[in-house]
């Protein structure tokens, strides 16, 4: 459904030569990526900033042409295809809005239906299914300039799908959203991918986003795949750990060991430790902590996706 | 159909978000018209210091600068809007435009449609129609085509214009004002007969660019009157002909720009 | 002049007067750095200037051509050539057209990060437009002015006392224009944006202000009105 076939895109930047000459010089954002996505996936692409994600966005979207390569999505190459394909996707550009500033939500909605011809009874059940799972209908009648980002993003996510695409890309869909709201996102997306009628392709920078949504990772450094397969393989490959962190009214005992978990920190004099869980899951250690120690409180650390990543370039 | 109703569409969506700042609105439409208005009002206060100027009287210099108004205005009314693609090419927006199933221009045109500039079109109209009557002008019918065809002659060339300098954009997003020489520039240029400028610069604007066939030529005609600057008398009724080759060149620009786009991200 | 040290001295009440000034002269420098930044911009706009320059020279010399004893309003071609070509220059240096910041900052609600400074917003607003003040006057009043020199027969000040005064006024102009500037775009903080009043004074200002033909070709009794009633011919 979605292929890109040693995808290629090369800015040129002009760069300080002297004082008062400039130089151009070629940089590779996207370095020959091949990726082949099935319908029904759903792929969460990370990597960190500048490394190619939104302009790979782009050039399946067709807002970009590539250098060089191939690019189809629905068989459809995207540049000279474009208007054809922006009827069957759905984009979500986290940091940009597509809706109409000064007008209630409801008008924007009004507004993409004839954009993207949709008949009304089409875009009235698709409107009522993503205002029962976004509860949009507290401010269906507010002005976009109004709403809170949280709300803004519902009203994106809804604009991206009135038309029904068969694609859903999304440019960090959730940049700068608090916790519910985030939560919202993520389940609306957790719940639309399950029905396995669209295909969802997302770029983040919070690894909650994919461990929630995505079973396939991609992750792209400098223009280049350096990882694509699930998030467990990921770890796996990388060794990185969820950690335990525990406060204990008392030190723990000396030879103290916590089955499939490794101790890797101990401060406050042992009133705070750190276990790195290796084989454990989190309840497990947790179990066999409480019936050792007098525990206080606990929580239970993800591995932080700048960690993996950075361990990716150390071995890129 | 289908994609003229959405355009449409986008229009509707535009006067809706206007109606959302009346008052600012309403002053705009009244400062428009002003605007307008005292272009006009300049060629009378320079009036009343000579009886002529380049060889002109105020009625005829009249017809020029209504013809221009005319034509001007109208093209700023429709596609003016576009030399706020610097602004899109920066801030990104043009990605938003360009993930919808329509047109880039249009869709731009249309979204963004400056409705507060209505009154300073009909206000153009009024000044054309109004300098016709007074110059008595000899009809036949030749001139009274000539007389509808060069304001939407006018009004295609600036159209074009705005166009190709707002494609600059797409090369140089810093071009700031640089658009608005040729464009508002090119509105003063062909508002006053073309006598009253130096060879070398009404050869560049007046015959390279072609701002001598949007006003001057055409009142020529409608006056009667031979040029001074020696063109043959037909010229004055093939001159909104110099739109063909205008809207030709912005079209080409303007599809090379996008493609220059697209293939150096923003 | 004055109007400067009155709003510095209360910039940080507390303070040594030293302070003040220095907090004011780093936010013009930082002003003027802002607009130093956009050298092709400022090539730009010259550009247009030039282009509106020519055009509104060979009008009014036409004029002139045309008018008894070739002497419109009371001045001759050399007069009016100068008039529109220093005209074009101190456009942007007195900033009659200057950016429309404040109103964008009210509209988006970034004026808010400005009221937490500890300078109060006029006197930090009018230090950044001087800082645009001094660049423009170092880039953009030059190109008009030379380019008005090469194609035209310019008048030369014939007293020395002209200099110093052309400094001071158009000092003052600069500072009158900002105050005017700051009214039309504060009307955003009741309209949400200010673009109705901007359009109406970008268009009042030009014609009052006598950028599009000297004033004294008006009927006189319109023209005195304008002179001592209103701002707008002092600014240009």
């Amino acid at each position: 459904m979605i292929r890109m076939q040693d995808l290629r895109k090369d800015f040129t930047v002009r760069v300080k030569a002297g004082r008062l000459r400039r130089e151009k010089r070629t940089v590779p954002a996207v370095d020959g990526v091949s990726l082949t996505i099935e319908p029904g996936e759903m792929v969460g692409y990370i990597g960190p900033n500048g490394a190619g994600k939104s302009t790979t966005l782009k050039m399946l979207t067709g807002v970009l042409a590539p250098t060089s390569g191939e690019v189809s999505v629905f068989g459809l190459t995207p540049v000279p295809q474009r208007t054809r394909l922006a009827l069957r996707i759905g984009v979500v550009f986290g940091q940009r809005s597509q809706l109409w500033w000064d007008l209630p939500l409801r008008e924007s909605f009004r507004l993409l239906r004839h954009i993207y011809r949709v008949p009304a009874a089409e875009h009235e059940a698709r409107l009522r299914r993503c205002r029962d799972l976004l509860d949009l209908d507290a401010f269906l009648d507010t002005p976009v300039r109004q709403l809170s980002l949280g709300q803004r993003m519902r009203g994106e996510l809804t604009a991206a799908l009135l038309h029904g695409p068969g694609v859903l890309f999304l440019d960090e869909p959730t940049i700068g959203l608090d916790v519910v709201s985030k939560q919202a996102v993520r389940s609306f997306l957790a719940e639309l991918g399950a029905t396995g009628d669209v295909t969802l392709v997302l770029t983040t920078h919070d690894l909650a986003d994919i461990e929630r949504l995505c079973h396939r990772l991609v992750v792209i450094d400098h223009g280049r795949v350096v990882h694509d397969g699930t998030i467990d393989a990921l770890h796996a490959r990388y060794g990185s750990r969820r950690s335990l962190v525990v406060d204990l009214d008392r030190p723990l005992a000396s030879g103290f060991a916590l089955p499939g978990a490794t101790l890797v920190a101990a401060e406050a004099e042992g009133h705070r430790v750190t276990f790195a869980l290796d084989s454990a899951s989190a309840g497990e250690a947790v179990a066999a902590l409480v019936a050792a120690a007098s525990v206080r409180d606990l929580s239970v650390v993800e591995p932080d996706i700048e960690d993996v990543v950075a361990r990716l370039y150390a071995s890129a | 159909m289908g994609e003229l109703r959405a355009y449409a569409a986008l229009l509707g969506g535009k006067a809706r978000s206007m109606a959302s700042y009346r008052t600012s609105f309403a002053i705009e439409l009244l400062s428009n018209l002003g605007s307008t208005v005292l272009d006009v009002v300049t060629v009378f206060v320079l009036y009343r210091a000579t009886a002529r100027v380049g060889g002109f009287t105020l009625a005829e210099s009249l017809l020029m600068t209504g013809l221009t108004a005319a034509g001007f205005v109208l093209a700023d009314l429709v596609v003016g809007n576009i030399d706020d693609l610097k602004r899109y090419v920066r801030a990104g927006t043009l990605d938003t435009v360009l993930i919808r199933p329509l047109r880039v221009l249009p869709q731009l045109i249309f979204m963004d449609l400056p409705l507060r500039k209505l009154l300073r079109l009909a206000f153009g109209i009024f000044v054309y129609v109004a300098a016709l009557v007074v110059n008595h002008v000899h009809w036949t019918p030749t001139r009274l085509t000539l007389a509808v065809v060069a304001p939407i002659g006018a009004a295609v060339f600036f159209g074009a214009i705005f166009v190709l300098t707002a494609s600059l954009a797409f090369w140089w997003v810093e071009s700031g004002e640089m658009g608005a020489a040729f464009t508002y520039g090119g509105r003063d240029f062909t508002s006053y007969p073309i006598t009253i400028y130096s060879d070398w610069f009404r050869g560049v604007f007046a015959y390279a660019l072609g701002f001598g066939l949007v006003s001057y030529q055409p009142a020529l005609a409608l006056l009667d009157r031979a040029d001074p600057l020696g063109l043959p008398a037909w010229a004055g009724y093939a001159a909104p002909l110099v739109s063909v080759p205008a809207v030709a060149i912005a079209a080409l620009v303007w599809r090379i720009g996008i493609r220059h786009y697209r293939s150096t991200g923003s | 002049m004055g109007g400067i040290y009155a709003s510095v001295l209360t910039i940080s009440p507390g303070r040594p007067f030293r302070a003040s000034v220095t907090t004011f002269g780093a936010l013009v420098w930082s002003g003027f750095r802002r607009y130093a930044t956009y050298r092709q911009a400022t090539l730009a706009g010259s550009f247009t200037n030039i282009v509106f320059g020519f055009l509104r020279c060979y009008v009014l010399l036409a004029v002139a051509a045309g008018a008894t004893g070739s002497r419109p309003g009371g001045y001759d071609g050399a007069q009016l050539a100068t008039f529109v070509w220093v005209g074009q220059g101190l456009l942007t240096v007195v900033g009659i057209w200057g950016p429309p910041d404040l109103s964008d900052r009210i509209r988006t609600g970034d004026v808010a990060s400005d009221l937490l400074r500890p300078v109060p917003p006029v006197t930090a607003y009018l230090a950044a437009d001087l800082g645009r003040f001094g660049h423009a006057l170092l880039t953009r009043m030059v190109g008009p002015v030379i380019v008005g020199a090469i194609f035209f027969t310019l008048t030369t000040p014939t007293r020395w006392q002209t200099i110093p005064l052309f400094a001071i006024s158009t000092l003052l102009a600069a500072i009158g224009s900002f105050g005017c500037r700051f009214l039309i775009n504060a009307t955003a903080y009741w309209l949400h944006d200010a673009r109705g009043p901007l359009v109406l004074w970008t268009l009042g200002s030009g014609v009052l202000c006598g950028l599009y033909f000297p004033l004294r070709l008006l009927p006189e009794w319109l023209a005195v009105t304008l002179w001592v009633a209103t701002p707008f011919p002092g600014l240009l």
